[in-house]
């Protein structure tokens, strides 16, 4: 007699890719890699569509900058420098040991990046509140 | 040491759930020993795959706290007194009952390269407790490879695209493509250098985390990706 099962299929989600359970320091920096580029693509198109307000007059890009001035909008720049700095100080590391340069020390690697960004993004920060008093 | 053990279990036709059995092992016992005591003392229904007990056949690889792990070899004492131990089966195989998975796409990837690594020596530590040659002080070696599939369950691109290659089969032709012994090397590159290949690995080391015998599998696909550049470069450069 033989008997046989149907295995439970394997659910492919992109959502896994954010399944953080039990993951370690390179998952991160994955996740991060993901989120961070969506919002830069996110912010390029937002980034157009602000500049178009060039094209509607002086009044409405007047009307922009004073928007822009707010703290609040202040603070979506700084998250802008975050994902930069995480984004591309991480591609580096990334094109680097894609060539095999650094590959033993990628995690070091990683963690430089991480104090790099949290480094700049403070003074990035600390110029850009320091603008409007 | 008295451990909960919350077991993850399916049967065809039923909808997946936990159980959670209270076991209780030496303190030098093993997580294997703990899903023995759950099958022994508690179930003898559950389902989960073991043989030598000691990281040689590579065949009882789950999660242990979500985390890849070869039971056999993982100690309870890291867990801690009356910790509780989630066991849940590899990720990104089909589940056929429990903790037991389909490990067909472990074995079709390695067939795909064409099994090239040999191994007659058993597996090697670098932990300074087996002689090494003269003027090496540490290594990383392929022929380590259990073939346990943990680097498949940690990996995040397996997650999403079923073809993809793998960090097993990939560091495999690493090795082989270092040292070919007559091996067709332009079907490999041709493998490799394909979308659900080398390139599709997006380098976030788990599978080397994962791996139970260091063989390292995230260096050897970067050593791979500089090695198939350099290649396509060379090609253009019309060498």
């Amino acid at each position: 007699m033989s008997t046989e099962v149907e295995p439970k299929p394997v659910q492919r989600k992109p959502l896994e890719w954010f399944n953080l359970k039990g993951k370690r320091v390179g998952f991160w920096a994955y996740v991060v890699m993901r989120l961070s580029a969506a919002g830069l693509v996110l912010y390029l198109f937002l980034h157009l569509v602000i500049l178009s307000q060039l094209a509607v007059g002086p009044a409405a890009w007047d009307n922009f900058v004073a928007i822009a001035k707010a703290p609040a909008f202040l603070l979506l720049d700084v998250v802008l420098i975050i994902g930069i700095l995480a984004h591309g100080l991480n591609g580096i590391r990334l094109a680097l040991i894609g060539f095999g340069i650094g590959v033993p020390r990628q995690k070091m690697m990683l963690w430089i990046g991480l104090v790099l960004t949290i480094v700049f993004s403070l003074l990035s920060a600390l110029a850009i509140f320091a603008e409007t008093k | 040491m008295k451990l909960n053990v919350k077991m993850y279990r399916y049967k065809p036709g039923s909808e997946p759930h936990y159980d959670t059995f209270p076991v209780e092992v030496p303190d030098t016992g093993n997580v294997l020993d703990a899903i023995e005591r759950a099958w022994a003392d508690h179930d003898m229904s559950i389902m989960f795959r073991h043989a030598c007990h000691h990281a040689s056949c590579g065949s009882c690889g789950l999660l242990v706290n979500d985390q890849e792990k070869l039971p056999c070899v993982t100690p309870v004492k890291d867990y801690g007194e009356g910790a509780t131990l989630k066991i849940d089966p590899m990720r990104n195989m089909p589940v056929i009952t429990d903790l037991a998975v389909d490990a067909s796409p472990i074995y079709q990837r390695m067939q795909l390269i064409g099994m090239p690594i040999i191994r007659n020596a058993e597996t090697l530590r670098p932990d300074g407790t087996e002689p090494l040659p003269n003027g090496v002080e540490t290594f990383k070696r392929f022929e380590n490879c259990l073939e346990c599939g943990l680097c498949l369950s940690a990996c995040p691109v397996m997650a999403t695209d079923p073809q993809f290659l793998g960090p097993m089969a990939l560091a495999a032709a690493e090795r082989a493509l270092a040292e070919p012994r007559g091996l067709d090397a332009e079907r490999l590159y041709q493998l490799i250098d394909d979308e659900h290949g080398l390139w599709r690995c997006h380098s976030s080391f788990e599978c080397t985390e994962a791996c139970p015998y260091e063989v390292d599998p995230g260096a050897a696909i970067m050593r791979l990706k500089r090695k198939v550049a350099a290649r396509k470069i060379k090609r253009l450069l019309g060498g």
